[in-house]
């Protein structure tokens, strides 16, 4: 078994890169001992996560099995999860206070 | 049949037979030292505490110190004592007794000097040392693990590769029945309403809250900001989002077991399963903590190279960086980094690191044991010296 990126829990929507993944590959992800493939929409750093199925806009992103933040755009299948479209729960001053 | 070990009086199962030199001040440390050097077969934990402090840590400190003398590790104790030190230093032979074990204590100021109370304490280990080597190991399964987790030195293929194998093997020793301390709750911070999800009930999910809001106060309470930009610019670089993606990566090596208590600080679990202990990150407090809860093995993932192991407990040093393998071979035990090449799925990472942990439970001596890198050792306080 060879993979480019990993999915840490089956229940997550994104994977983590495992090596530097262009455009145009299909990257083979490692889901506990499954594998599957997933067309790379855009560039993919060493260590950066890409979505293994479209998120909705407002969706919670899911790493680890666990909610690491929300999303704010669509993320399709194969694009960037990253700061661009995913925002932090916590710790938000701009929130509204006591909110999680 | 898991591995072997030293079954002891109370109960508890002793993965190394050792006769303990504690010092119980400071200022005793030298004498411990030199006793333990001359005596093979003796283990020696020396730290920075025992006087001039607040009662809160005066208390702290002899708590520590039973709990040490009480790890399973440890066959009997010789306490290394000045004489006028604050430690309640008979009440610490005393709980250590009560737990069934032989206790010597030396007390420097009455003995007359350094060099008498070495030649004293040498005698004195000497023969404590040959009643351990009396001792047998004996069949024992994971319900008799008490494994201590903890990571240092960590970088991106931490979260991602050593950590949640850590995870799955730390759930295999739960499963069966065993214990496994989590602490290090400055790393809890930002992930900590996830880790309270994973309570076994609310209380315990609030006492989880209650003590990373206890850290962070006491953090902020000398004007830092430890959150301050979280994650960081480097972080983002590296392709962490958010502070939940950053901490889930710490606790990631707790696996998916309910927490099923909170403890203090050095405190011995009085149930089995996943539980977490107060204790701030830096190894020789958080070693410490782990040995004086009676851990009997200590598992601790490191991204670019932590060295420190424990005078009398072993560390395993898990590593998922290729190069942190190749170039620190002296100090790293276990090399999960073909889980950051796709070459290896987490559950085999994780079989691997629970064989590893039970090899060395039976006696396979880590690097740390073997480099004897295990000395700079502390208790944690909470107050000022003064």
């Amino acid at each position: 078994m060879n993979i480019d990126a990993i999915v840490i829990k089956e229940t997550d929507n994104v994977a983590t890169a495992l090596r530097d993944i262009r455009a145009g590959e299909e990257a083979a992800i490692g889901v506990g001992e499954k594998t599957a493939k997933i067309p790379i929409q855009e560039p993919i750093p060493y260590g950066h996560k890409f979505a293994v199925r479209d998120i909705e806009p407002g969706e919670n992103v899911l790493k680890y099995g666990e909610v690491i933040g929300r999303a704010t755009a669509a993320i399709p299948v194969g694009a960037h999860a990253h700061v661009q479209n995913i925002e932090s729960l916590r710790g938000r001053g701009d929130l509204a206070k006591g909110g999680r | 049949m898991e591995f072997m070990g030293y079954r002891r009086g109370d109960g508890r199962v002793g993965t190394r037979n050792y006769v303990g030199i504690l010092s119980t001040v400071v200022c005793a440390n030298e004498v411990a030292d030199a006793v333990s050097r001359q005596v093979r077969g003796t283990a020696c934990f020396t730290h920075q505490q025992g006087c001039c402090q607040t009662p809160i840590d005066i208390q702290r400190v002899t708590d520590v110190l039973s709990g040490l003398g009480q790890n399973p590790n440890l066959v009997s104790v010789l306490l290394v004592s000045l004489g006028c030190e604050s430690t309640a230093v008979e009440e610490v032979a005393r709980r250590i007794q009560d737990g069934g074990k032989r206790v010597e204590t030396i007390v420097i100021q009455e003995i007359g000097g350094a060099a008498r109370s070495i030649a004293e304490g040498v005698l004195a280990a000497q023969g404590m040392v040959q009643e351990a080597s009396r001792w047998e190991r004996e069949p024992c399964g994971l319900e008799d693990l008490a494994l201590g987790l903890k990571c240092g030195s960590s970088d991106t293929t931490s979260g991602l590769a050593p950590n949640p194998a850590l995870g799955i093997a730390s759930d295999r020793i739960v499963q069966g029945g065993g214990t496994s301390i989590l602490g290090e709750v400055t790393e809890f911070i930002g992930a900590e309403h996830l880790l309270a999800r994973h309570a076994e009930n609310p209380e315990i999910g609030q006492q989880i809250l209650d003590l990373v809001r206890r850290m962070e106060d006491r953090a902020k309470s000398v004007g830092a900001d430890i959150r301050g930009g979280q994650p960081t610019g480097g972080n983002i670089k590296g392709g962490l989002t958010t502070i939940e993606e950053k901490s889930l990566g710490a606790i990631a090596k707790a696996g998916t077991a309910p927490v099923r208590a909170v403890y203090e600080y050095g405190v011995a679990p009085s149930v089995k399963g996943l539980v977490v202990m107060d204790s701030p990150g830096r190894e020789p407090e958080i070693l410490t903590g782990l040995a004086a809860a009676g851990c009997n093995v200590i598992a601790f993932t490191t991204g670019r190279g932590a060295p420190q192991g424990f005078p009398f407990v072993p560390v395993v040093k898990i590593t998922g960086n290729r190069r942190t393998w190749e170039k620190l071979q002296d100090h790293m035990d276990l090399d999960v980094s073909p889980i950051m090449d796709g070459a290896e799925s987490l559950v085999h990472a994780g079989d691997r690191i629970l064989r590893e942990l039970l090899e060395v439970a039976s006696g396979k001596l880590t690097k740390a044991e073997i480099s004897g890198y295990t000395k700079a050792m502390d208790i944690y306080t909470v107050g000022p010296v003064i």
